[in-house]
């Protein structure tokens, strides 16, 4: 049973953690949709390390509006970005316009 | 945007500043390792030719199998690694992840962190998938990257862009051009690009 499912209006938390984190800046408090579950996979903020006996987590493709992301720029409404995000760099948020 | 359609794109081992820190560590790494017998130089070049050999673009033949056979194109939907993998094209990847282009819907692909791509298929990245320009410019603005590559996507065609940030590897599925069922699989696979399935191209023709 995953935490979210395909649909859930959620939003990217900073962790503020240092190292190698696949979650770029530009998408850290950003509020979208869960539009695939990808399975599990070790975190690689263990494997930059070099622990690979740490927990696998759970992976989705989550979904933003452009237009929400880049506010100055000239963005048609319907654009997308779409990427890949952590569990445990999710929360869930109420139902929002924000999300595509 | 560097655009290079040559056969060999240099891959970018240095800063914008031209500093070559990283390769300095490397070759004295490389000599403590040969010196010490666990590493010899002929292995080393024959590494390096692997990674480097161009040419490697085995998209097309995906693509072609996929407009001609419905059945395959609904696998390679549903699971592309699998589907991928039906052809005798070895993946090294997790997951390949294909992304359909339609009348309305447009994808294109990038790794805005670093290099992500689906080498297995597609060979190394060209040098300006790689460029710190594309990786910013393929999210914040699109479709001026778009606009740079010769496609001026319609304003009512939706955008779609994957960052390849984590552990899924992405190609996108080409719409086929006018009159596919007269073409034969070999005359498809030599319209369609690289670029293609990157995404900063579209019309197949």
């Amino acid at each position: 049973m995953t935490r979210f499912s395909s649909g859930d209006t959620v939003q990217v938390m900073a962790l503020g953690k240092t190292g190698h984190v696949r979650i770029p800046h530009y998408i850290r408090h950003q509020i979208g949709r869960i539009v695939d579950y990808c399975g599990t996979y070790l975190n690689p903020e263990d494997l930059a390390v070099g622990n690979t006996s740490g927990r696998a987590v759970d992976l989705y493709r989550v979904a933003f509006s452009q237009a929400r992301l880049w506010p100055n720029e000239p963005v048609p409404q319907q654009d997308m970005l779409v990427i890949e995000i952590y569990d445990h760099w999710l929360t869930h948020v109420e139902e929002t316009t924000d999300a595509p | 945007m560097p655009h290079d359609h040559g056969e060999h794109e240099a891959l970018v081992i240095e800063d914008e500043a031209g500093n070559i820190e990283a390769q300095i560590i490397v070759d004295a790494l490389q000599g403590v390792l040969i010196n010490k017998g666990l590493l010899t130089a002929r292995e080393v070049t024959a590494a390096i030719a692997k990674l480097e050999s161009p040419g490697l673009h085995l998209g097309s033949k995906i693509v072609a199998k996929a407009w001609t056979d419905p059945a395959y194109r609904a696998r390679l939907l549903s699971d592309g690694r699998a589907a991928v993998q039906e052809l005798n094209i070895p993946v090294t990847e997790a997951r390949i992840i294909v992304v359909e282009n339609t009348a309305s819907v447009h994808n294109l692909i990038t790794c805005t962190l670093c290099s992500c791509y689906p080498r297995s298929i597609l060979g190394q990245p060209p040098s300006w998938y790689i460029s710190k320009a594309y990786r910013a410019r393929s999210v914040r603005e699109p479709r001026r990257v778009l606009a740079e590559f010769g496609l001026d996507l319609p304003e009512d065609v939706q955008l779609v862009v994957h960052d390849s940030n984590a552990d899924m590897r992405y190609l996108v599925l080409p719409e086929p051009p006018a009159g596919v069922e007269y073409l034969a699989p070999s005359e498809m696979e030599k319209m369609i690009s690289r670029d293609h399935l990157i995404g900063v191209a579209r019309a197949v023709k």
